[in-house]
């Protein structure tokens, strides 16, 4: 039994279709633990992690697996979804001090935000199979960060969707991120309420099975 | 004299250094205050690692990161062709210096407008 049970075991690791790791990026605060939390919830029941306003309240990898999407047409795709730290080039904890945390507090929230983007990093380089590139649809999409990602995204020929979030706030204009971007489908979004989620799934079952 | 120091890379300096020597170079220097600006800038993959050691190297009170700027890649011609042409368009004029030095005002497809501020 023991060499039949080891035999099959390789076989159906040979045979088996690997699901696919989707990292969900993205500056801080443009809404990925919210799209983490509304894809498990809508299709696993589970939820992924806290959020906040306060930036890099995501500060460690974290992820959810087997997650199968199906699409309107019935096709399904599954996968894990990593929801990563918000990248950025610079971490102060001075900055969380505004917040009313307490300095020993923020320091120790800037060090795990610092390991978490360099481990963020190390991800996309090393086990990341797709991404969904989140942009707050209310600010400049020519920030550096963003052109930085979707340059790192490109070079390692990974499939990439752009969530345009935040569409149900006034200012919200995903047309700009449109203009930034026309090489790579934007799906305008609000992972806040669920706003055209359903055409991110679309989306999602197209580009990543 | 006071001021800040810019340094100014050309794109054949560049091309011969390795990949970690370019960015130990950056960083040892932003480190300082100085503002480093790249004419060929960096590939995705070294802008990658580059974000990897900037974020192992911050400290309370002391070094907070990079401000990084550079233009947006060019767009890629669709053309049937574009895959034989030589020369990576990722890799634009670069400017990088000290997250609490330099500050981005106004940027898009062309043209970049920073602050500069002494330490």
């Amino acid at each position: 039994m023991g060499i039949s049970h080891t035999l099959s075991r390789i076989l159906s690791g040979l045979f088996q279709k690997k699901t696919a790791r989707i990292g969900i990026y993205g500056p801080p605060n443009a809404g990925k633990t919210t799209l983490a939390n509304r894809i498990a919830g809508d299709w696993s029941g589970t939820i992924s992690g806290t959020t906040s306003e306060v930036p890099h309240e995501t500060r460690r990898a974290a992820r959810s697996g087997n997650i199968t999407i199906t699409g309107s047409n019935g096709k399904s795709v599954t996968i894990d979804i990593v929801d990563t730290p918000g990248v950025t080039t610079r971490v102060d904890y001075k900055e969380f001090l505004e917040y009313g945390i307490e300095r020993e507090d923020a320091i120790n929230r800037a060090r795990e935000a610092t390991e978490g983007v360099a481990e963020a990093m190390h991800w996309l380089r090393e086990d990341i199979d797709g991404v969904i590139y989140m942009i707050d649809a209310t600010l400049d999409p020519f920030a550096q960060v963003n052109i930085m990602m979707i340059g790192i995204i490109e070079s390692r020929k990974l499939p990439v969707i752009i969530a345009a979030n935040k569409i149900d706030l006034p200012d919200a204009t995903p047309q700009r991120i449109r203009n930034a971007f026309p090489q790579h489908p934007v799906v305008p979004v609000s992972c806040l309420d669920g706003t055209q989620i359903e055409s991110l799934y679309e989306e999602m079952v197209r580009h990543f099975r | 004299m006071q001021g800040v120091r810019i340094d100014l890379i050309s794109e054949e300096r560049l091309s011969q250094m390795p990949s970690m020597e370019k960015i130990r170079l950056i960083l040892d220097n932003v480190r300082e205050g100085t503002i480093v600006i790249l004419e060929s800038g960096l590939t995705p993959d070294e802008q990658s690692v580059l974000i990897e050691m900037t974020m192992q190297e911050i400290l309370p009170d002391g070094f907070s990161g990079i401000e990084i700027e550079s233009y947006p890649s060019k767009q890629k011609n669709p053309g049937v062709f574009s895959r034989f042409l030589k020369g990576d368009e990722s890799r634009r004029l670069t400017v990088i210096g000290p997250a609490n030095q330099l500050k981005m005002i106004r940027k898009d497809r062309g043209f970049i407008s920073a602050w500069i501020s002494g330490r």
